[in-house]
């Protein structure tokens, strides 16, 4: 540890010091200058305190300075080996990617069609999604918000489960009370999403807490956007996580928007990682859009919740290509200009030429995973369209553990108002 | 059998069950060495410890938010909100997530945490320590609402709560935490949720009521005998779900109603009970149903003794009732 007065700065001559995780000579990170805690410390002066705000590794580029990415570059890429997944393993993620991909712009045309009510999609973010999720065991716990496609299927999600729930019919497991994609379940260690913004960040602090006081080696991750950094229950809950060092991972899809809101209208911080530091919690900054690098991020920072560690704030930079939902048309506050500029840095195509470059994929391996998605979610859309609508009766049931007696009594008018069914 | 106030009652039955179930945790402000700005919690941090008995960062939002979250792991926290009127910041977590969890999810989840809270004037708190805001959470479905108005019963139905299975925001009448002593038997009982309590049987006029306000409807009580009016007092005990046989039983055997709380009287809790006698026992009705309530303004400081419902107020709605 350096002492306090030779690091005495303030946070932004700091973070003015620090490259951001997508451009960092990774094997400084890891082992060459050795543990990346020592060489960050940051101290705050502020009047006539000193605190301790930061063993942080964070990144200073302007949030809205996507330079970093915009090379097309695989981040990271000389140091691959020491972080990055078996072979094998890649290429599930690149396969899971394909499947998303597909099954976000099949719901898409599901609801231009009418056969589903609404959707929420994540084309752009799949490596975000992806690569995070591809980091969790099963024991761990996800809390996402409405933007989860990637996650939720990379969780074992099957695609019949998936469009169940976006037709909200009788196979959907949350019984159609939600509006589409607020998929959940108990069986994958998926906390069942409500819509507001960011509500869902305490419960991932409560089950880390809960699971540190058992002294069971889980940590928790809570996914969210770049808008949600700047709801309540952000505060709250890293608050909470940095006092009580509860094993959860904070997990920023920063997008660059919330709906028509550039990230620039909700904070004037030099980065959304920046934030942690006043937490007392670390907060690193990766890039989105490659795969592997925040699968790499991610891993280490459940890894280091379930040793003990603490929490982590990623902020994972991305780009959500498509609308907000299929209720909104982002041209009426985006550049075409934006857009194309990001198709150049689209994560499938990302990992797909690091696959290709390490001749771990082919054309013939493209044809076949790009087949299999279109069958998955042929399939699965076919079979969910037969599946009719829930009983009536599931209306009334689950408000408490009991039905209460005017909703016994509201369950038998309606089955009068239906003909006694 | 030994003596206790109300918050004594409430120590009592919290007490008794974390020692029955390690799972139950506390978590609030100042709650642990402090034994909580009323003293709720006192000793149980020496007897349990700090892992559970939680103090907390100040944010009523992570305070429920957490114990959500710590009930989906298997705990089951009893969060206390400092006073009633600071739980305005958790609103969020209580109506959207707390409340709806169950329902959300097909069944899949939920959170049966208990929120306590003490609420009500009588405590010179003015605007900010004193309101009476049951009826945000009765019309939240997924919530059950308790409100004691006495040690045995405060005693028992927390211990209920407890050990329900559903989220439960209990509220405690902080006037009479202190203001009587009464006997609560030592070993372990419940009052059960959803039972209401003939306070005092009569056979003239029905008056409704919970909470903070039963002392001053039984003194308006007294004095309607007085005047030979016979009244009988229901003690709702729990908001929701509501005894509505009770009420229906008491109000066909009086023809009259009167219903009783110190929130705003203008859609306040008493407006439901109105309506559901309205709507189902309108045939026995003698008179018109009388509401007396707080007045439609901000709680008060100087004058909260004519904020709350007064005896006179009570008694002279009675007299009205009776002698339609
Ligand atoms: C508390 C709250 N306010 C407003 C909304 C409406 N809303 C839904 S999504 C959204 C934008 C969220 O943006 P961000 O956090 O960046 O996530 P993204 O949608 O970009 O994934 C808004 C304003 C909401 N759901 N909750
Ligand atoms: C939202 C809210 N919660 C709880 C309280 C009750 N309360 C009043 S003062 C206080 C402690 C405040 O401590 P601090 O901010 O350090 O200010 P200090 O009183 O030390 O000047 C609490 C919990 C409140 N007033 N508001
Ligand atoms: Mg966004
Ligand atoms: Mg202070």
């Amino acid at each position: 540890m350096l002492d306090i007065a030779s690091k005495s700065t303030n946070i932004d001559e700091a973070a003015s010091k620090i490259i951001p995780y997508g451009t960092i000579p990774l094997y400084d990170y890891l082992n060459g200058i050795g543990n990346i805690c020592q060489i960050f410390n940051i101290y705050v002066i502020t009047g006539i305190f000193t605190l301790t705000v930061s063993q942080g590794f964070y990144a200073k580029p302007n949030i809205l300075n996507t330079e970093m990415l915009s090379t097309g570059r695989i981040v990271g890429e000389d140091v691959r080996e020491t972080i990055d997944p078996a072979p094998e393993e890649m290429k599930k993620i690149y396969t899971l990617m394909v499947l998303v991909r597909a099954a976000d712009i099949q719901a898409i045309t599901l609801q231009r069609q009418g056969r589903i009510g609404f959707y929420v999609p994540c084309q752009g973010e799949e490596a975000s999604q992806v690569g995070s999720a591809y980091a969790l065991k099963p024991e761990d716990w996800a809390f996402t918000d409405y933007r989860a496609p990637g996650i939720v299927i990379t969780r074992g999600m099957s695609l019949k489960s998936f469009y169940a729930h976006l037709m909200a019919n009788s196979e959907d497991n949350t019984k159609g009370r939600s509006m589409p994609s607020h998929w959940g379940s108990k069986a994958l260690n998926i906390v069942t999403p409500s819509s507001p913004i960011c509500t869902q960040l305490p419960h991932a602090v409560g089950v880390a807490l809960g699971a540190k006081m058992k002294g069971d080696k889980i940590a928790t991750i809570a996914y969210f956007g770049d808008g949600g950094t700047s709801s309540n229950d952000f505060h709250s809950a890293l608050n909470f996580a940095g006092v009580f060092k509860t094993p959860t991972v904070f997990f920023c899809r920063n997008n660059g928007y919330a709906i028509s809101i550039p990230v620039s209208r909700q904070t004037a911080s030099s980065s959304l990682a920046v934030k942690a530091v006043a937490y007392g919690i670390e907060g690193i900054q990766v890039d989105g859009n490659d795969a592997l690098a925040v699968y790499s991020v991610t891993k280490k920072a459940l890894e280091k919740a379930r040793n003990g560690g603490g929490p982590t704030l990623i902020e994972s930079i991305t780009y959500r290509m498509g609308p907000h939902t299929t209720s909104d048309d982002p041209k009426r506050y985006r550049d075409d200009g934006e857009l194309e500029e990001w198709k150049t840095k689209d994560p499938l195509n990302r990992l797909r030429s690091s696959l290709e470059g390490r001749k771990l994929w082919g054309k013939e391996d493209e044809n076949n995973a790009q087949e299999w998605a279109q069958q998955q979610v042929k399939e699965a859309i076919a079979h969910s369209e037969k599946i009719p609508p829930p009983h009536p009766r599931t209306l009334l049931e689950d408000v408490y553990s009991q039905p209460t007696w005017n909703l016994q009594r509201q369950l038998h008018q309606l089955s009068e108002e239906l003909g006694g069914s | 059998m030994p003596s206790l106030t109300l918050v004594q009652a409430i120590n009592t039955a919290l007490r008794e069950e974390m020692q029955r179930d390690e799972h139950v945790l506390v978590l609030g402000e100042d709650i642990g060495k402090n034994g909580g700005v009323f003293r709720a919690t006192e000793g149980l941090y020496n007897e349990f410890g700090g892992n559970r008995v939680i103090d907390t960062p100040l944010n009523e939002s992570s305070i429920v938010g957490v114990s959500i979250g710590l009930s989906l792991y298997g705990f089951k926290p009893i969060a206390e909100i400092q006073f009633l009127d600071f739980i305005y910041p958790a609103f969020d977590q209580i109506a959207s997530e707390l409340s709806k969890l169950r329902y959300r999810s097909g069944g899949e989840y939920k959170a049966p945490i208990v929120i306590r809270s003490p609420y009500g004037g009588g405590a010179k708190g003015g605007p900010y320590h004193s309101q009476s805001l049951e009826t945000f959470f009765t019309h939240i479905p997924g919530l059950k609402v308790i409100i004691p108005s006495n040690p045995y019963d405060a005693k028992g139905l927390l211990k209920a709560a407890v050990r329900e299975d559903d989220p439960i925001v209990f509220l405690e009448p902080k006037r009479l935490y202190r203001s009587t002593k009464s006997e609560v038997p030592d070993e372990d009982y419940i009052v059960p949720i959803g039972k209401a309590r003939v306070a005092r049987e009569g056979k003239d006029v029905s008056v409704f009521a919970y909470g903070a306000v039963i002392p001053t409807v039984l003194e308006a009580s007294e004095k309607a005998q007085q005047e030979g009016i016979s009244t009988e007092i229901v003690d709702l005990r729990t908001l929701v779900p509501l005894d509505l046989e009770a009420v229906l039983a008491s109000v066909k055997k009086t023809g009259r109603a009167v219903i009783v709380y110190e929130a705003p009287k203008f859609m306040g809790y008493g407006a439901e009970i109105a309506a559901l006698i309205a709507e189902e026992a309108l045939e026995y009705l003698e008179a018109p149903i009388a509401r007396v309530g707080g007045f439609d303004t901000p709680y008060p400081y100087a004058h909260e003794n004519l904020y709350m419902p007064t005896p006179t107020r009570i008694l002279n709605a009675i007299k009205k009732v009776a002698k339609y």
